[in-house]
């Protein structure tokens, strides 16, 4: 018996969610009285024993260079084999695009019941009940799950990382299930950014920002801050910005540490994708703006003249 | 081309967030309820655009709900679907939603069947990779753009960090998301329509419920904002420094 994670990678190396998921796995063990096994999938460029510095006792790498692209069905298969052979009473995943795609094929074959987007550790003192989100960061729900093999999907950002001194043992396997069915035919990576949904600080900016010629004071204050840049529904939907920086209820849901938003009124649409956020600040100049009811801290003023001045002060506080 | 739409029905995305019964359940009374927005604009409009370029495409609905449901079913009626299956169960655990929807796939030799990215009221982003695991058939998650040529999908999906775009023989299963259509309002003649358009009702197939709710919270309210003087924003840096530690 142990507690499997799923740690998922992108061009080999390890996401920061999934060191959140080794995290959750390694609690749960800790929690249950046994401990925790992860499964990686494709090549990798990391050291894989590191991860035992989250409390991952072995690794199983399933390194086949079929495997190099993603493909939930198959991710899947390898995962159900491993989780049968180490007869796992708990699997953990985060839950990012690879987890909901993974996860719920998991339950299937594994019969296995499936909480997505758990917000804390499962409580144990009567049954099995993990706590996860829903109505879109508005609620929580306390799940029961009845099964005796038990799935649950972490919400990045939700449980943090908790680092200790340890190094995994590492077994190399090859697998058979390497169904494909799907050819890839293109991959177009986001990069030189912080990925949206991994980021500990956010700038956004909605309609308030007039146009996109105005965006320099989103990119550079989120320079300053290392964040990753975000945007309101209509500023994508009107292509003052990509789509895939839209916040919202239809949109990405974040939770970052810090979440800034300039020039956006704060629709109740827009809360559900970024209330989860640990510390929210509003920068709008109408007093009434709906935002700031939901904020941390707030300037009541005209982001043309706040924001390069709190640049200039981050920038003082960095180099001081 | 025969395509089967997943629509679920949520509560409309300015609802009040209550619960009733000891915590337990939604407080539904008075609450307007809307297709998933996630199933209306991009799965069931996607779909509705593919029947406008080939007139021979069949589009069905399905929704595992009770009686209320029929008003969101008749209003996809409206906007374009050919007849909807109804299976009558309330019940909100995937993995039995997910069997009843793989049932009804399973006898209609569907080439498509689409769904919602998730419902926005309880946020599973599960049935589509289930109705696929258990119909044993390939699974796209987070697709954004969806074509098909001859015999094959050709989809671009969501990957974390980045798009990519790939190509699978039909028949499959997709959830969709933004990207994939646009809104669309559905007119007079298709409101009028809908009325007579077929919605058959069934009953469940047996199935386990593998989760049930125990109960709801909320979370705690915000203390309130601390506003800063715009003259002072580096009064909020300090702040965010010192007192947030968020920077
Ligand atoms: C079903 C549904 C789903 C939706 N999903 C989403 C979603 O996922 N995400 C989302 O964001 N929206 C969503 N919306 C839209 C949402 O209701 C709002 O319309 C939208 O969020 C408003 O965007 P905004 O705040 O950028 O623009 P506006 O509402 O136009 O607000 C602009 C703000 O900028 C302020 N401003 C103007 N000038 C300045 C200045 N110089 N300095 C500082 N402040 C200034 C104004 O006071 C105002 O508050 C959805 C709507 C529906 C019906
Ligand atoms: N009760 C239901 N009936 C029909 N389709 C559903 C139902 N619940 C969910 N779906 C579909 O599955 C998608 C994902 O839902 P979920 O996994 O519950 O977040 C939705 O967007 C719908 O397309």
């Amino acid at each position: 018996m142990s507690v499997l994670v799923y740690i998922d990678q992108s061009e080999g190396s390890i996401k920061k969610a999934s060191l959140e998921a080794a995290s959750y796995a390694n609690e749960t063990a800790k929690k249950l009285g046994t401990t925790s096994t992860a499964v990686v999938i494709g090549s990798t460029n990391d050291k894989l024993e590191s991860l035992g510095n989250y409390g991952i006792k072995k690794v199983y790498h399933f390194d086949n260079q079929e495997l190099n692209s993603f493909n939930s069905t198959s991710y899947s298969k390898v995962i159900q084999e491993i989780a049968q052979q180490e007869n796992a009473e708990v699997i953990v995943f985060s839950n990012n695009t690879s987890g909901k795609a993974i996860a719920p094929a998991l339950s299937v074959f594994l019969k296995a019941g499936l909480v997505t987007g758990a917000v804390a550790l499962p409580d144990t003192s009567n049954g099995f009940v993990v706590k996860k989100s829903v109505f879109s960061g508005k609620a929580f729900a306390n799940i029961k799950i009845q099964s005796s093999q038990k799935i649950i999907s972490v919400n990045p950002n939700s449980f943090g990382i908790h680092s200790s001194d340890g190094q995994a043992e590492v077994v190399s396997v090859k697998t058979l299930q390497t169904s494909a069915g799907i050819e890839i035919t293109g991959t177009h990576k986001i990069t030189g950014d912080v990925p949206l949904s991994e980021a500990d600080v956010v700038v956004s900016g909605g309609r308030g920002l007039k146009g996109p010629e105005n965006w320099g004071l989103v990119t550079e204050l989120a320079e300053v801050l290392g964040a990753a840049t975000a945007c309101s529904r209509p500023v994508a939907d009107i292509h003052w910005r990509p789509h895939h920086e839209h916040v919202g209820q239809t949109g990405l849901a974040i939770a970052p540490n810090l979440y800034i938003a300039i020039g956006i009124s704060g629709a109740i649409q827009h809360l559900a994708g970024v209330n989860r956020s640990k510390t929210i600040v509003v920068i709008n100049k109408d007093p009434e703006a709906p935002f700031f009811k939901a904020a941390d801290y707030g300037i009541v003023g005209d982001a043309f003249e706040v924001v390069p001045k709190i640049i200039e002060s981050i920038k003082k506080l960095k180099s001081a | 081309m025969k395509i089967l739409v997943c629509i679920s029905k949520t509560p409309d995305t300015t609802a009040k967030i209550a619960f009733a019964d000891n915590n337990t359940k939604f407080a539904g009374d008075g609450v307007q309820w809307i297709i998933n927005p996630y199933d209306e604009w991009y799965a069931l409009v996607r779909a509705i655009e593919l029947k406008e370029a080939d007139p021979s495409t069949v589009i069905h609905l399905i929704n595992v709900g009770g009686a209320d449901s029929e008003p969101i079913i008749r209003k996809a009626l409206a906007l374009g679907g050919d007849e909807a299956i109804r299976v009558n169960s309330e019940s909100n655990d995937s993995y039995f939603v997910a069997a009843q929807i793989a049932e009804i796939a399973k006898s209609g030799s569907y080439d498509l069947i689409l769904t919602g990215k998730e419902t926005i009221d309880y946020n599973g982003s599960s049935i589509g990779a289930m109705v696929a695991a258990f119909l044993e058939k390939p699974f796209v998650s987070h697709s954004v753009k969806l074509n098909i040529d001859s015999n094959n999908a050709m989809i671009t999906r969501e990957i974390e960090g980045g798009e990519e775009s790939c190509k699978i023989a039909l028949p499959l299963v997709l959830s969709c998301q933004k990207g994939m259509a646009e809104q669309r309002i559905p007119n007079m003649k298709g409101i009028m329509g809908a009325r007579t358009k077929p919605l058959k009702v069934v009953e469940p197939i047996a199935g386990e419920e593998l989760t049930s709710v125990v109960a709801f919270d909320l979370p705690p309210a915000k203390a309130g904002v601390k506003l800063v003087s715009p003259d002072q924003p580096e009064e909020l840096v300090r702040l965010l420094h010192e007192e947030a530690k968020a920077i």
